[in-house]
């Protein structure tokens, strides 16, 4: 695999798959050693480094994309595993000259300083949108048979998978709640 | 990371033969937990057979009232089901402490089950660790022991279990349905999972190669008074320092029935036997509720670091029994 790091060596074609799945409504077909995470296949053999590396451990958020229309961290998924499925990253929100809706509210509110977590805070939040739409409850809802309602906790509890660095966390905060209002 | 071989199975047969061909093959999930630890060099399978598009992703009504589980049912999904919201909040709450919402998109239930200590010495390949490496001792038993065991741990290993989900299906007396090579059994959750002893690398009663299938809930009307406390260093997203799976039956104000399972404090979601008994047919109060947590825990060894734990279970105990006495 390149650019692996630890995974430096060479495999023989038993360690290795050939997969088609979509990335942001095109059909890609690549040629991948089985280690390679779905954050490495997108960063380094399709040219999307929109998702980032921040923990590679499940933990930071960075990597999150729309797997299938559900968010994941892509540092947890093999793209072995991905034959047939759909992926949006960051790159696919919107159109290459557009700001959806969120990315918009993100800018208006300034809710980055760095950037570095931002593809992830916005695929996150583009995913529990549409949870929070399907009516799924969070460990801060009190009654668990009412449709969730968006209060600021409910939307901090629910983005709790992406850490910032930079603590933009009450303008993140801001972003979603209009971004949902307005929706 | 070791080089693997992938294998998607045509069925659950084919899943198990090939883990009981291959000796040092896995199964894959989620991967929240398995992926992780490969990076970490803690786990090296050769192949990965990946079982998430087995048909075992339905929920379903029993007829007798119960609920079954299939064993790649998403944490998320299972969390948001209605029938579980309304009829076992205890399990719903659980899921949701649990991780963040990307996680429970992706892990499963089985997998959920099978999941591995999060004791920092067993991640860390250059400690030493039985668990990980038999024969190899404890670096945690006198090291930063903190987050580890108080109940039923050996000088072998202190570690605890990390699901928030088992210890709520501990509390319901669920039946977790298994294939072995052999063919499909059910193991109740109370004797899926092993005590240290000498062999703390053996974490369940299953012969290798075991794929849990599906879980039941058998039906418990008295579980829609249910509830899960869980005490985390930070406010979400972490993994518990206690937790509580509670469910209580009153009749007027005397306990009928109850039932209690803790989380964090062993190497397996903890039953609290002697604590239901001591609470079954009297009149609850919060002061009743520390005496039954005081006799569950009156055989609690604390290791240097977490003697906290037992006055902390004790009284996540009053507040979710409380909770509930009150609703």
């Amino acid at each position: 695999m390149q650019g692996g790091g630890e995974n430096a060596t060479t495999t023989d074609e038993r360690h290795s798959s050939r997969v088609t799945f979509e990335v942001n409504g095109s059909s890609r077909e690549v040629t991948l050693d089985n280690r390679t995470t779905l954050l490495d296949a997108l960063r380094e053999h399709l040219d999307l480094t929109g998702a980032k590396k921040g923990c590679d451990h499940g933990q930071c958020g960075s990597c999150t994309v729309l797997l299938d229309g559900r968010r994941v961290k892509s540092c947890l998924v093999f793209a072995v595993t991905l034959e047939g499925r759909s992926v949006v990253s960051v790159e696919g929100l919107a159109g290459p000259d557009e700001l959806s809706p969120l990315q918009a509210a993100f800018i208006a509110h300034d809710a980055f300083q760095c950037g570095y977590c931002t593809p992830g805070q916005l695929c996150s939040a583009r995913g529990m949108l549409d949870e929070v739409a399907r009516g799924w409850p969070s460990a801060v809802t009190d009654d668990l048979s009412a449709p969730a309602e968006l209060t600021d906790a409910e939307i901090r509890e629910r983005m709790a998978g992406n850490l910032c660095r930079c603590a933009a966390y009450p303008h993140i905060v801001a972003a979603v709640r209009e971004t949902a209002a307005a929706s | 990371m070791r080089a693997f071989r992938y294998h998607r199975p045509a069925d659950v047969a084919d899943a198990v033969a090939v883990l009981a061909a291959e000796p040092q093959a896995a199964y894959l999930g989620g991967g929240t937990n398995l992926v992780d630890l490969m990076k970490l060099g803690v786990q090296r399978p050769d192949v990965l057979v990946d079982v998430t598009r087995l048909p075992l992703d339905t929920v379903e009504e029993a007829p007798d009232g119960g609920l079954r589980i299939g064993a790649t049912v998403r944490n998320s999904d299972l969390a948001a089901h209605p029938t579980v919201r309304r009829d076992y909040p205890v399990l719903a709450r659980a899921l949701l402490a649990a991780a963040s919402g990307q996680l429970r998109n992706m892990a499963t239930t089985g997998g959920n089950l099978l999941q591995r200590t999060r004791c920092v010495y067993f991640q860390d390949t250059g400690k030493a660790c039985n668990k990980r490496e038999p024969g190899s001792g404890c670096a945690a038993l006198h090291g930063q022991n903190r987050d580890l065991a108080v109940l039923d741990w050996s000088e072998q290993c202190v570690a605890t279990h990390p699901s928030d989900l088992a210890v709520a299906l501990t509390a319901l007396d669920t039946v977790v349905e298994v294939h072995e090579p052999d063919g499909p059994r059910d193991v109740p959750i109370t004797a899926l999972y092993r005590s240290p002893g000498t062999h703390p690398e053996r974490e369940t009663t299953l012969a290798r190669g075991t794929l849990i299938t599906a879980v039941r809930l058998p039906p418990l009307p008295a579980a829609r008074r249910s509830t899960y406390v869980k005490v985390r260093d930070r406010a979400s997203f972490a993994f518990a320092v206690g937790s509580v799976a509670a469910v209580l039956d009153l009749d007027g104000d005397v306990v009928r029935d109850v039932r209690l399972a803790y989380g964090a404090v062993a190497h397996r979601p903890w039953r609290a036997y002697r604590a239901e008994e001591a609470l079954r047919g009297r009149p609850f109060s919060p002061e009743l509720a520390a005496r039954a947590a005081d006799a569950e825990l009156a055989e609690a060894r604390p290791l240097r670091h977490n003697g906290f734990k037992v006055p902390l279970t004790r009284a996540i105990t009053v507040r979710a029994l409380s909770e509930l006495a009150s609703s």
